[in-house]
């Protein structure tokens, strides 16, 4: 093969239109070998997109990509593995029932011997720092040990270039370190890689260079080692951001949301069950919790919101004990609650926007429904406010939900909410998929809510928000909580500690 | 060859799914009368024209489209809601047997108390029946397209049982049916040919399409068919979703198994319902699961048994075609339904490389 320039992948003025979106828009990205090329931008601004269409999964609508100089095709995945092209994705693909070696063996092409394939992998996994045991079940492991056997997977089958989609956000800090040596050593001996993330002080850390994208577009092709993560922030975005203004919590307020050692069974195999978790929140401060994704935070959002009921004392709103009420009991309390899934979960995604304001209006706002009948105006003018007040942007007048990007869809979820002016407000990843700036509007809005009085309660996996707006924070790690400590005594290292489960109580010697 | 998501779906295609599908049935039918060696425009004429040509077969129409349309508007609402209940046909028959017994047990009793007995019995065992799978749906997560449609067949042995038993006529020549229901025991006539369970059938169905477009009731469910995940959230209870399409379906066939004892048939016996309850599925998915849309699609389908008489009488063609033609319109409207959010592609992408 002749090598043609020093580039191992180019895409070149790649477009790739989804309807009208142009999600990429005359993209152009150069990787050398041995190189760690960040690839930054909001979400939305396009960069999945890209990715996902050197690994095969799309295909651009127009544009080329160059492999070691050679123009080629790429129609999927395996054809993209084949090239040498790994591809390490947010959410895994694992058979939680099966085992590691198992898992790997079903990625692999042709005919394989586990038994080979257990040792090689014992090998390699020893050999890059990443220690695992080819026999463990799936469901038994923690999320970054999941995360070595998709790195893994790639690796056996030697990789000239990994892709990997926001690694670290499902790690924690301990854990984060340990996969930066990995990729560092990927890269001195020769394996490029497109790293995805939106933590700008690893990327400075890690990084080489870095592509910037915005709304589809690059702007700007940087050496990530010379800037500050607010001048990338800042190139992200298109703009300065707003700084949340935290005013001074009000001091002994009185406890709004109180967990009482509350416990529930986990509802399937692979759900996490929850132990004997107490918390309380006071009026006019906001509590957050902190956690690796998969810990019970789903769990816990649904024994607060409702949707699952614990004995009645386990939950007290307002020095009323409800943990046995319904969601719709709950929300006539006061209590305002906002899921992490926004489509099929906190909205209807064939619905109106001004349908969906009823999913969580009907039983506390006569407005929206008097005697049992829809009052479509009330809805509609609830919706509209919403809209202005978070500066929802849609295509259409009152669109289905799933017509909406995803931060605009979280912008009007969380907004249904806090319009509510709510005296309890519980929110999983508030401004998960959010752009810069509506996030700082819907961080501002929450300690505003806080600061007249509500108990604010957020689960987030997003530490610098968390230090960003909370007043307390709480860790949880396998279904049980920490204390929760004043966040001016908390550093990323305690919480990191905290999250690996250094307060966990175990009933048996593991 | 795959099915592709499409991005967006076409409103406009939507509301025509119906049309194109019954254009196709049309054709289809054409097809199959020119094999048998039938003229195919005459046999179309025979089947869907002619009989709106006489008031007697327009008013035949009305009559059958009335079981057709209550049962429609009860499915095309349970399943709205995700709850797949095939099992009208035994609801039906289940209040069929319920109303029956007070003119079998109380010959003598007549009085306009009689009927609404009848017809509240008629709801009830209809209600009885639904409630079975709508149960083990809740209890057990058992399939309720499979009980009920099972159940639709042990209550069928059991209408075999009483009237060919304990409730045959005695004075019946030993035919398996029971006495002929009269006087207050059957319903009034608004004209030669149409009862009053007609008016009554679309009253219901109106007040329906009112409740799934303007109450909290038919946003529940709505919601629950649509994201059962948002359903709990919004504090809606799947079970009791799954309870009430199952009792609102189970007591309009039932109401209609009432109706028919009371009017067209006249009595008890073995077969009372020409597949009204299965037929209803078609009606309410080419009536766009709305209780308004099933009226004028019940009105179709209704047509579709009239003309299938007429074809038989004129021109010696089996009365299977009825259900052949019922048969071919739902695949049609389903194969339209599927290409409007999905289409297909056929590509076999190979890896080019240089």
């Amino acid at each position: 093969m002749k090598a043609k320039g020093e580039y191992l992948l180019e895409a070149l003025n790649i477009v790739k239109v989804f309807g009208t979106l142009r999600a990429n828009d005359d993209v152009t990205l150069k990787v050398k070998p041995g190189e760690i090329h960040a690839f930054l931008g909001e979400n939305g601004a396009g960069k999945s997109t890209l990715v996902k269409m050197i690994y095969g999964a799309l295909q651009p609508t127009a544009g080329e990509f160059r492999w070691m100089g050679e123009k080629i095709v790429v129609p999927n995945p395996a054809a993209a593995r084949k090239l040498g092209i790994g591809m390490v994705f947010q959410h895994f693909s694992l058979f939680e029932a099966l085992t590691v070696a198992e898992n790997i063996a079903l990625a692999m092409p042709g005919p394989f011997d586990l038994g080979v394939l257990s040792e090689k992998i014992a090998r390699v996994s020893k050999d890059y720092g990443l220690p695992l045991e080819p026999t463990a079940t799936v469901a038994d492991l923690s999320v970054g040990e999941r995360q070595r056997i998709e790195i893994v997977r790639c690796l056996l089958q030697e990789p000239k270039l990994l892709i990997m989609d926001e690694p670290t956000a499902v790690l924690t800090p301990q854990e984060a370190d340990q996969l930066f040596k990995v990729l560092a050593r990927l890269a001195g001996e020769g394996c490029a890689v497109i790293y995805i993330s939106h933590r700008l002080e690893e990327v400075k850390r890690l990084c080489h260079s870095a592509t910037i994208l915005r709304h589809g577009k690059v702007v700007a092709h940087v050496d990530p080692t010379k800037e500050t993560a607010a001048s990338l922030a800042k190139l992200m975005v298109g703009g300065d951001i707003h700084v949340v203004h935290t005013p001074r919590k009000v001091t002994d307020g009185k406890v709004r949301l109180k967990l009482d050692a509350l416990s529930l069974h986990a509802d399937g195999p692979f759900a996490v069950e929850l132990k004997n978790i107490s918390l309380d929140v006071k009026a006019g401060e906001v509590v957050a919790i902190a956690g690796v994704a998969g810990n019970g935070q789903g769990e816990l959002f649904d024994a607060i919101s409702g949707e699952r009921h614990t004995k009645a004392g386990m939950l007290v709103m307002d020095g009323k004990p409800s943990g046995n009420e319904g969601v719709s009991a709950r929300r006539r309390l006061g209590g305002a609650f906002v899921p992490e899934e926004r489509l099929g979960h906190g909205a209807v995604p064939g619905f109106k926007l001004s349908d969906n304001i009823v999913l969580t209006r009907h039983a506390s706002d006569t407005d929206v429904v008097k005697s049992g009948f829809l009052q479509k105006n009330g809805a509609a003018n609830v919706s509209e406010r919403v809209i202005k007040d978070f500066d929802v942007r849609k295509g259409k007048p009152d669109p289905e939900a799933r017509a909406l990007s995803g931060g605009n869809l979280q912008k009007f979820v969380v907004g249904r909410e806090l319009d509510r002016k709510p005296g309890i407000l519980v929110v999983n990843q508030p401004t998960w998929g959010v752009d810069a700036g509506a996030a700082a509007t819907i961080r501002q809005a929450l300690v505003d809510l806080s600061r007249k009085g509500s108990a604010v309660l957020v689960i987030s996996q997003d530490l610098d928000e968390i230090f960003e707006i909370a007043d307390r924070i709480a860790v949880i790690s396998r279904g049980q909580m920490s204390e929760a400590f004043p966040a001016s005594q908390m550093t990323a290292e305690k919480i990191g500690l905290l999250m690996a489960g250094e307060h966990e109580v175990h009933t048996h010697a593991a | 060859m795959r099915l592709e998501k499409r991005p967006e779906r076409s409103n406009a295609m939507a509301i025509a799914s119906p049309f194109i599908a019954f254009a196709l049935t049309i054709v289809t039918a054409a097809i199959i009368f020119t094999l048998r060696g039938n003229n195919p425009f005459a046999a179309l004429y025979v089947y869907f024209i002619e009989p709106l040509t006489a008031l007697w077969s327009i008013e035949q129409t009305l009559v059958k489209a009335s079981p057709l349309i209550l049962i429609g508007a009860g499915l095309s609402v349970a399943y709205r809601a995700n709850v797949w209940n095939i099992g009208a046909e035994g609801q039906l028959t289940a209040g069929a047997i319920l109303a029956g017994s007070v003119p079998v047990l109380f010959p003598q009793w007549q009085s306009p108390l009689a009927l609404l007995a009848m017809i509240i019995l008629g709801v009830i065992g209809g209600m009885l029946w639904a409630s079975i799978p709508a149960i083990l749906r809740n209890r057990f997560n058992a399939n309720e397209i499979l009980t009920s449609l099972m159940l639709v067949y042990v209550v069928q042995l059991l209408l075999d049982y009483l009237v060919r038993g304990p409730w045959r006529d005695p004075q019946g020549f030993n035919f398996p049916k029971t006495v002929s229901f009269s006087g207050w025991q059957t319903l009034p006539y608004l004209t030669s040919g149409i009862h009053a369970g007609v008016v009554i059938t679309v009253l219901i169905a109106l007040a329906l399409g009112l409740v799934m477009s303007r109450t909290l009731k038919g946003f529940e469910i709505a919601v629950t068919g649509q994201s059962p995940r948002a359903a709990r959230f919004a504090g809606f209870s799947e079970k009791s979703t799954v309870m009430f399409c199952f009792l609102l379906a189970g007591g309009l066939a039932g109401l209609a198994g009432a109706f028919e004892i009371s009017s067209v048939v006249g009595q008890l016996q073995p077969q009372i319902s020409p597949g009204y309850g299965f037929a209803a599925i078609i009606v309410a998915f080419l009536g766009r699961l709305n209780p308004i849309g099933v009226i004028f699609a019940g009105l179709l389908l209704a047509l579709s048994y009239i003309g299938g008489e007429a074809v038989q009488t004129a021109l010696q063609i089996p009365d299977k075609i009825t259900r052949v033609i019922q048969g071919i319109l739902l695949f049609y409207i389903l194969a339209c339904d599927t290409l409007i959010n999905y289409r297909i592609v056929t590509s076999s992408p190979v890896l080019q490389k240089a």
